[in-house]
């Protein structure tokens, strides 16, 4: 499905507010949306809301042979997948170009940082190494789909438990999670995204812009970096020259939104924490409130298991019952009577049953009639398409009578309606002698 | 969950419909700690060469959570569509689309039902014309023969079999049946009856969550 193009009208709307300062969710420019994080139940599964763009982050481990220049370095494998639940215009299966860039710009930003130590993820030199994939899956897209994917990435990877290995010589044991206790991946830094949205050459910025900013803007510039004020990774696209001092200004505003965020990725792992420590109640279910009028919750009631297998015996008796008529009913129907050339009957019945009394027949003959002009016409109409000679005056008069032919057919048709069926084919049937003798 | 006990109930359903912005419908379905989102897109434009003249094209994608779909997935997916077109009144809507997206996010058992479950909701939420209402639920044989209702991942793993039934809301027919492992007729005939059973929950989850929504408050 294609994605309706912005108006004009909202275009201009957006670039006015902008200059004027305000924005259409009434934020000021260097403002960041609400961020949410939720984790799942099970380790490294995570879900991140920016304002309504909507994340999700999911982790899985494998155990794979390591890259023969990089021999006791585990692999990092990112992939962030624009979803068709994000925007009808993002297709399944195939990256578009946006698609790639975004990709690319997070796998950067998370392997080129370091942040997390491949070494750890070694367990035989050479041989067998963690391989460790993330998967970011776009749910719902509004804009800025590269800060919300960074948050869950980083935040998934911190929050996922690998099974502990034991090397003895050269036997390699993986203990499952029951009998040891999984080992969490070492993460030196969270490196993050932060985006802005520049308009007007520049003149104007705003952070985390919206899908309706994003379509406007001239470009946009991407800042990566962590609480330790490190850029990680800067990206820059669209068509706007930036100065040095806005780069500046850019990376001073980040340096503040990436701090505080740092912050509420700590609170929501240490929440997550707590909660499995106390043996409370976490994951996703968790986090949607039953108060909203959107939302509902039901427990299931108690289902009788004694009744349901009387039921089952029952309906196994009356399979059995009803096998013994249908024997007897297929014996005698399957004759198959010849009616006529090509019609046969199974069962009762026979030919058709239905009468036609003189006077119906005789309508039936000025219908015909009718429908013939109907036909007469229609082919005067096929030869002038076909020449392309559209603008005959003859064609558009004889459409004026095949209109009111139409609409008489139509009176008829709805005064005997029944009888109709039967003559349509002996209709077709002259029809078709038409196209034969031209 | 102790496994000597069968659970004969379902286990604690939770939903959330029009959670996500862009989506014509969409709804999230929890059904113990199996969770799924689901989205609808449409009726709307379609590429030339999917249109059909006389009713919309559905498509479902089913996404798994990690990896690429494979032959698994694809046979999911194709399970959710086929029971998505049957009580989809696709020829109200001719040369257009329907496209839906399943997002598995936790499986701890019942997957498909809850697939199937959360589309329904998705399709309700986004107001499409249906024929009919479907209700997904899946149960457990274990060895000895005792049904497990709704069953989790690791009574799934003990199981002799596992088979998931889809009911229409009206006539409480069976709309589609997936099962995997060995069973008597007999046994499959309390399934579905047990089933069916509990069906009626579901149906009345759906009418609870949609009254709460539209009522006036």
């Amino acid at each position: 499905m294609r994605e309706t193009p912005l108006t004009n009208c909202e275009k201009d709307f957006v670039k006015k507010s902008v200059a004027e300062n305000r924005r259409i969710d009434g934020r000021q420019p260097y403002d960041t949306r609400k961020a949410k994080i939720t984790f799942g139940v099970d380790r490294g599964s995570c879900q991140v809301q920016l304002g309504q763009t909507r994340v999700f982050a999911q982790v899985s481990c494998e155990v794979a042979e390591p890259k023969p220049s990089r021999p006791s370095d585990g692999i990092l494998f990112v992939n962030l997948e624009l979803s068709p639940m994000a925007c009808p215009s993002f297709e399944a299966g195939r990256l578009s170009d946006y698609g790639v860039e975004l990709n690319r710009l997070l796998e950067r930003c998370l392997k080129e940082s370091r942040c997390l130590d491949t070494e750890s993820l070694c367990i035989t030199t050479g041989e067998k190494v963690w391989s460790i994939r993330v998967d970011v899956h776009v749910l719902n897209h509004d804009g800025n789909i590269i800060d919300a994917a960074s948050i869950a990435a980083i935040s998934v990877l911190a929050h996922f438990r690998r099974p502990d290995v034991t090397v003895s010589g050269t036997e390699i044991t993986i203990h499952p999670i029951e009998e040891r206790d999984p080992v969490p991946l070492s993460v030196h830094h969270m490196p993050l995204c932060v985006t802005f949205a520049f308009f007007e050459q520049g003149k104007y910025l705003v952070v985390d812009p919206t899908d309706l900013e994003e379509k406007v803007m001239d470009g946009k510039m991407v800042i990566g970096m962590n609480k330790h004020r490190e850029i990680c990774t800067l990206q820059i696209t669209g068509d706007i020259q930036l100065e040095k001092d806005q780069v500046l200004r850019c990376s001073n505003i980040a340096v503040v939104k990436v701090t505080e965020m740092t912050e509420l990725i700590h609170k929501a792992l240490d929440n997550d924490r707590q909660v499995r420590a106390s043996g409370g109640k976490f994951g996703f279910a968790e986090s949607i409130s039953i108060e909203k009028v959107t939302s509902n919750q039901m427990k299931g009631s108690e289902i009788n298991m004694e009744d349901a297998e009387e039921q089952a015996s029952a309906l196994v008796l009356s399979d059995q019952d009803s096998e013994t008529p249908s024997d007897t009913i297929e014996d005698e129907e399957t004759v198959v009577h010849v009616l006529n050339k090509g019609v046969g009957s199974i069962g009762q019945g026979g030919a058709s049953q239905w009468t036609i009394d003189e006077e119906e027949a005789e309508k039936m003959q000025t219908e015909v009639k009718f429908k013939m002009t109907r036909t007469k016409s229609a082919h005067k109409n096929l030869p002038t398409a076909t020449d392309g000679d559209l603008g005959d005056n003859s064609e558009e008069e004889e459409t004026i009578v095949l209109g009111q032919d139409m609409k008489i057919i139509s009176q008829q048709e709805r005064q005997n309606s029944q009888k109709m069926q039967t003559k349509t084919g002996d209709v077709k049937m002259k029809k078709g002698k038409k196209y034969m003798k031209k | 969950m102790s496994n000597s006990s069968k659970r004969s109930n379902l286990r604690v359903m939770s939903a959330e419909l029009s959670l996500l912005s862009r989506p014509d419908g969409s709804a999230t379905l929890f059904q113990g700690d199996t969770c799924v989102m689901s989205a609808v897109y449409g009726p709307g434009e379609v590429r030339i060469n999917k249109e059909q003249i006389d009713r919309a094209t559905v498509e479902v994608i089913y996404k798994p959570r990690s990896g690429l779909p494979g032959c698994t997935e694809k046979s999911q997916e194709r399970l959710i569509r086929n029971t998505c077109e049957t009580v989809l009144l696709s020829s109200l809507h001719p040369r257009s689309s329907v496209s839906l997206t399943v997002q598995e996010m936790q499986n701890s058992g019942s997957l498909l039902a809850c697939c199937i479950n959360s589309m329904c909701l998705a399709l309700l939420d986004s107001g499409m014309s249906m024929k009919c209402l479907v209700a997904a639920v899946h149960c457990v044989l274990d060895f000895e023969g005792a049904v497990f209702l709704d069953a989790t991942d690791k009574e799934e793993k003990g199981a002799q079999a596992c088979v998931t039934f889809v009911f229409d809301s009206v006539d409480k027919n069976v709309v589609m049946v997936h099962a995997v492992g060995k069973y008597s007729v007999e046994q499959f005939n309390k399934c579905m009856s047990v089933c069916r059973t509990a069906s009626a929950d579901i149906f009345h989850f759906y009418r609870e969550t949609m009254t709460k929504k539209l009522k006036r408050s």
